[in-house]
């Protein structure tokens, strides 16, 4: 479905990604884990041709994105769910959903579809974004880029900042959209959170990809945890 | 959501009924200070629509009013035109060069697009300075009275006289008020909010921001070339003046004392600004020492604009 082939992208003449490779199929949940920048948030973003890549392929479902202005992108079916929530804090929830609807010309069953997973916004329809909770933020977020019905997901740090029981939440949202055949990649520093629900965690360090692992086997061998996140050093 | 909308248009048929009202009751000289007003906020609404709506900030506004004022005025005294064509053509002069000046100022953003506004409308005014066998320059031209009329109905109103001249102004201020409403919550007007907070973030949900941005331009340049021609023909005056810095200038103060990003704002900040002038030099000779004094009480105690901080402080009290 989405597949990435040693993308490169640059900072000015820094290069920060190099030949940096991850596929992902159908209800695939993909987490990306590494050190603060080692590169995961440009790879989402040089991903979703917010960043120009220098180098490489992003295909999805055979076709090549790295041609493509951004802006053409979400409408084939990649949508994002970037870092620190990012809403349009002045506009109400029930406008930045709108936002996300209009795009696809989705209508009111999409809107009723995503307010059943979210119920908390429906409550909410009619207050300014920036005044939700962070987690309530995060859930219109996550709403926001699914009223784009995408085929993947990618989202930057989703649990950040939240209480467990969001954390909970959000994890559980995952879990559903898998169930619906979206494929999901994300960006976490909760490494607990990401071996709950990743069918593969891939490790990135130095912009590329130089790792991957099932949550299964870190449990049984947590050696790449320690190498490339820095978790359990003083244990091990 | 659709009362606040409701109590949205109920506050502009309120204001607009205000004005209809405000002509019967005002002596002589406000009468032409407020038609005077309204076609300056019709310019300031314009202005609104790419600062305040769609965060684009310019410095050279006046152009487009300033095209729309030459445009009306010399189609009028030197190709003929009827008044609604005039006005219409004086309308297209600003489209035309809302979307010239877009195509290539756009490519930038933040300080560099202030900057390239800035010079486009300084390119602009020294044209109208350059070709001042056609333009008159600085010194300008009034146009003929005799020209300033419209026939409606077999009936011929002169737009000299006070009444329809109020009445005119105050047509075209409720059209460019009820517009740019309109505009703010259709889906096109969400969207344009959306590059104003965030415009990377308006581009990964899926929208061409360049063109939303260029729309808004369009539609700015066009409202402000509109109000322009209304100016050259209730006034029958065309000058550069109009066309230099100090009118883009105007307009961005009218726009940050009313309220950005609000609909009323401009009416309010053009009103306050032009009667603070006028009060001002009747006081003083030095009255812009008085304007400037004022205006910075005026900014610590409205740090949103008059409506935008009545706005919030509104929405605090009812919370």
């Amino acid at each position: 479905m989405l597949t990435v082939e040693a993308l490169s992208s640059h900072y000015g003449s820094v290069q920060v990604l190099r030949d940096f490779s991850l596929a992902l199929a159908p209800g695939e949940v993909l987490g990306l884990l590494g050190r603060n920048g080692a590169g995961k948030t440009t790879a989402m973003k040089t991903i979703l041709g917010l960043i120009r890549a220098s180098g490489g392929s992003v295909r999805l479902d055979g076709v090549e994105l790295t041609d493509l202005p951004a802006h053409r992108i979400p409408a084939l079916g990649l949508a994002y769910v970037p870092q620190g929530r990012r809403l349009f804090g002045e506009l109400s929830v029930e406008e930045n959903l709108r936002l996300g609807l209009m795009v696809k010309d989705k209508g009111k069953e999409t809107r009723a579809r995503i307010l059943d997973l979210f119920p908390v916004l429906s409550e909410r329809l009619g207050q300014r974004a920036g005044s939700l909770s962070g987690g309530e933020q995060q859930m219109l977020a996550t709403a926001r880029a699914l009223c784009l019905e995408p085929k993947v997901l990618l989202m930057d740090e989703p649990t950040e900042g939240l209480q467990p029981s969001m954390v909970a939440k959000i994890l559980e949202t995952v879990r559903v959209l898998k169930g619906q055949g979206v494929a999901v990649l994300f960006v976490e520093q909760k490494v607990e959170a990401a071996l709950a629900v990743a069918d593969r965690i891939a490790f990135v360090e130095n912009g590329t990809v130089c790792e991957t692992a099932t949550p299964e086997a870190l449990h049984a061998d947590p050696a790449p945890l320690y190498r490339y996140v820095g978790v359990g050093q003083d244990a091990g | 959501m659709s009362g606040v909308l409701s109590n949205r248009w109920l506050l502009a048929l309120a204001v607009l009924a205000v004005l209809l009202v405000a002509q019967v009751l005002l002596p002589p000289y406000h009468h032409t200070n407020f038609a005077r007003i309204m076609v300056l906020a019709s310019f300031a609404i314009g202005y609104n629509i790419a600062f305040g709506y769609t965060g684009l900030l310019s410095l050279g506004h006046a152009m487009f009013f300033a095209a729309g004022i030459y445009a009306a005025g010399l189609g009028a005294q030197e190709l003929g035109l009827s008044m609604p064509a005039a006005l219409a053509f004086g309308a297209l002069g600003g489209l035309v060069l809302a979307l010239a000046v877009g195509l290539i100022a756009l490519r930038t953003s933040g300080v560099a697009f202030l900057i390239v506004t800035l010079m486009f409308a300084q390119a602009v005014f020294l044209t109208t300075l350059y070709f001042n066998e056609v333009t008159k320059g600085d010194e300008g031209f009034v146009i003929a009275e005799a020209l300033r009329r419209i026939e409606i109905g077999g009936a011929e109103l002169k737009l000299s006289d006070p009444t329809v001249r109020y009445n005119v102004a105050l047509a075209l201020f409720a059209l460019c008020y009820l517009a740019s409403i309109a505009l703010l919550h259709s889906p096109v007007g969400r969207v344009l909010v959306a590059v104003r907070e965030n415009e990377q973030r308006t581009r990964m949900l899926g929208y061409n921001t360049f063109g939303y941005k260029l729309l808004a331009m369009v539609i700015s340049g066009t409202i402000s070339g509109l109000a322009g021609a209304a100016y050259a023909l209730l006034f029958a005056y065309v000058g550069s003046t109009f066309a230099s810095t100090q009118y883009s200038i105007y307009a961005l103060l009218w726009v940050l004392l009313g309220g950005l990003g609000t609909t009323l704002g401009p009416l309010i900040g053009t009103g306050l600004m032009s009667y603070l002038v006028d009060f001002a030099s009747d006081v003083t000779s030095s009255y812009l020492i008085v304007v400037g004094v004022v205006l910075v009480v005026l900014v610590l105690a409205f740090p949103k604009g008059v409506v935008g901080t009545a706005i919030e402080r509104w929405g605090r009290l009812r919370s």
